[in-house]
């Protein structure tokens, strides 16, 4: 080994995110990290195959991008139909929306926290990975274990509820949904919410008591200045379906307000990069890489003035607190995720008893009236930008999709060189590594089925490579 | 009028002279798969699922029952091992030759092609999809047609004719080139013969034809509709 210049350590593919990526790992003649990348390997063409389908399919199409977040993509579509048929849904149909990213949000944070990350820290870094995952976790505390499967279990219901099923449903469409809540629906919600509260409680009280011993990942998971963008209403409080675009630096300061999607190319740019499918999104003003910023959980808290909710909002402040102001370590996008799943309760709990739900008007009908559209949404992993264009009759001409994990990929490839910076001293690969560097992108949730608009699952390859190419040595999981 | 009687799946049934196997297996409760054939319009057998076999002194022959006429003494068995064999390969090709994909189809759900897929147990296609390149028509004020979901089963092409008498569609082309045209190869929107009437989209077995704005799996369609019409135009019966 040492008489190699340098050395490639590859982790294929990375493990509990959803979809298909490879982390690289470059070191300089000292064995020092130099460099660090993760590749996303997997294509689908999404953009190209739907030109010429009826703009009218495009909500159900694009909601098949992705198993864990269709709703997302759901929401997205349909906002950008709207534009296109250039109506307002009715304010019941806006209403019935909010609900369901609402429980998207519960559902999938409550999957990312529980299920894919919480392994980690409660079963430790370095345990074994046969079963350092979610059963694992049930074997270790069943009682957590069944409160973070009940809750998910929470959102995806509500999906059902309101759109027939818990995955790819097709009831959000152009000018509105296609059916209200119906009574059994809302008693089914009502009657789980308790539950569900003191479950996001509980959760919230472990992991914060984690937090002190979590201490070096909350200073290598990530920890630099960045910007921040996502969503806010009108006043700055947190959204996640409507609003206007915000970007606020590490400082808190705000850069950049009032933005609106429709013009969503003069302040973000996408770079591509020859070794991964993913794009690189950036704020155009400071260039590339320059312009690097996160979005999702922790950016949104970032950004926002509250969380329109009482316990939320508490929590908020306490979020604030023991992060020092704005949150600039990615390890705390854990932590937001746990606040905006008590928000989305919150929420849900304050429109739930509203009757009109279940008696009002819900679609709007109209023809192609406008030849553009661009909606935007908050994923549970970011903003999800849509953009069609259509012809006269709504055939679609041109699609591009602007992608959650897509706008945090400059973010997740800093967080990996930090973390293998940190952990990486000198020719070996320390026990634990391949561990940290993957929940470094986990702290993204990353969704790279969306992101590269594929699903499937990893088990875990390191590679070391030299300068020249030439395999050095290979660990696989 | 005179009656026959045959037997079918060693069932002796009873069937009006000239009337076809389908129909007098349909009277006596005997269900035989098809795609192409609709009350009230000629048929054209296109699609063979509905091939039964017919017993004869010379050995066995497979006929399409929609527009073979019962004979006294007829022997015919709708269903065994080769027979449904045959309509499952039909159903996979059908499937292979357009694109179907009904995760995303306005019809999911509510298919006629997909509930044979399912009859005949397909859970996947032996044969290589050919993924054509096929248009999307949206031309018109409230109707679209996808040819890529077409089977051809001629349907509206004989709704059109035969019902509403406008012969707006007729079949183009040969072989893997075949398509359904409108108005001499027009773009639907363009044919003035068109009345509007939605037959052909309520006769389609697929999405081809579909009630334009229609989201993924929300298209509805009245069934009874067209049994209905020619039951009014024959019978003079004008409520159902």
């Amino acid at each position: 080994m040492s008489e190699n210049k340098g050395k490639t350590i590859v982790i294929d593919p990375v493990t509990r995110i959803e979809g298909h990526a490879k982390i690289s790992i470059f070191l300089d003649e000292n064995n020092e990290v130099s460099d660090a990348r993760f590749h996303v390997v997997e294509f689908r063409g999404f953009e190209k195959f739907c030109e010429g389908r009826p703009m009218y399919e495009m909500a159900g199409i694009t909601s098949r991008i992705c198993g864990i977040c269709p709703v997302s993509h759901l929401l997205a579509s349909a906002k950008t139909g709207d534009k296109i048929l250039a109506v307002q849904p009715p304010p019941v149909a806006v209403k019935l929306r909010r609900m369901m990213n609402l429980a998207q949000i519960t559902q999938s944070h409550a999957l990312s926290f529980f299920h894919l990350s919480s392994p980690d820290w409660l079963l430790g870094w370095d345990s074994d990975p046969a079963t350092r995952n979610v059963f694992g976790l049930m074997a270790a505390d069943p009682d957590l274990a069944r409160t973070g499967i009940r809750l998910r279990q929470f959102g995806q219901q509500i999906l059902e509820v309101l759109g027939a099923r818990k995955i790819h449903s097709a009831w959000a469409v152009p000018g509105g949904v296609r059916s209200p809540l119906t009574i059994e629906g809302r008693d089914w919600i009502k009657s789980r919410l308790p539950e569900s509260k003191e479950a996001i409680n509980l959760a919230l009280k472990l992991f914060k008591g984690l937090l002190l011993k979590l201490s070096r990942e909350i200073e290598t998971f990530g920890q630099f200045p960045s910007l921040f963008m996502g969503l806010v209403g009108e006043n700055g409080e947190w959204e996640h379906y409507d609003g206007h675009i915000r970007f606020v630096d590490s400082n808190g300061k705000i850069i950049a307000d009032n933005l609106k999607e429709d013009n969503y190319r003069d302040y973000i740019g996408e770079a591509v990069e020859p070794w991964t499918y993913l794009k690189f999104p950036y704020y155009k003003p400071l260039g590339y890489p320059d312009g690097i910023y996160r979005v999702g959980p922790l950016a949104r808290l970032n950004i926002c003035s509250s969380m329109g909710s009482p316990a939320a909002d508490r929590e908020l402040r306490e979020f604030r607190y023991l992060a020092g102001g704005v949150a600039t370590s990615s390890f705390f996008y854990h932590y937001a995720r746990l606040i905006e799943i008590l928000a989305a309760i919150e929420h849900i709990e304050a429109m739930i008893d509203e009757p009109e739900l279940i008696t009002g008007e819900t679609r709007a009908i109209a023809g192609i009236n406008q030849l553009e559209g661009i909606g935007v949404s908050e994923a549970p992993r970011g903003t999800l930008f849509h953009h069609y264009q259509v012809d006269k009759d709504g055939l679609i001409k041109k699609v591009n999709l602007i992608v959650a994990t897509g706008n945090n990929n400059l973010a997740m490839n800093k967080t990996v060189a930090q973390i293998a910076k940190s952990y990486i001293k000198g020719p070996e690969i320390p026990e634990g590594l391949l561990n940290r560097v993957e929940a470094g992108i986990r702290c993204y949730d990353p969704c790279l089925s969306c992101s590269t608009h594929a699903a499937g699952q990893m088990p875990l390859q390191l590679q070391l490579f030299a300068p020249d190419g030439t395999l050095l040595d290979e660990k696989r999981r | 009028m005179a009656v026959k009687y045959i037997r079918v799946n060693g069932k002796m049934i009873s069937a009006r002279a000239g009337e076809t196997i389908l129909d007098a297996a349909k009277d006596a409760n005997i269900h035989i798969p098809r795609l192409c054939h609709l009350e009230g319009v000629s048929d054209v057998a296109a699609c063979r699922l509905c091939l039964v076999e017919l017993e004869t002194d010379r050995g066995s022959r497979l006929v399409p029952a929609c527009a073979t006429p019962v004979e006294e003494g007829m022997t015919v068995n709708t269903h065994n091992e080769k027979i449904n064999e045959y309509r499952r390969m039909i159903i996979e090709l059908l499937f292979a030759e357009g694109n179907h994909v009904c995760a995303v189809c306005v019809v999911n759900g509510n298919c006629e092609l997909q509930d044979l897929a399912i009859e005949v147990g397909m859970d996947h296609s032996r044969f290589e999809y050919r993924f054509p390149v096929r248009e999307v028509d949206l031309t018109h004020q409230i109707f679209g047609k996808d040819q890529g979901r077409c089977i051809f089963c001629t349907r509206c092409v004989r709704v059109c004719d035969e019902i509403e008498g406008a012969h707006v569609w007729d079949v183009a082309g040969r072989g893997h080139n075949l398509q359904i045209v409108s108005g001499l190869k027009q773009p639907w929107g363009n044919v003035d013969a068109c009345t509007k009437c939605g037959k052909c989209v309520e006769s389609c077995p697929t999405g081809s034809l579909f009630f334009k704005g229609s989201a993924v799996s929300e298209m509805q369609r009245d069934s009874g509709k067209l049994e209905f019409l020619v039951q009014a135009r024959d019978k003079h019966e004008w409520t159902r």
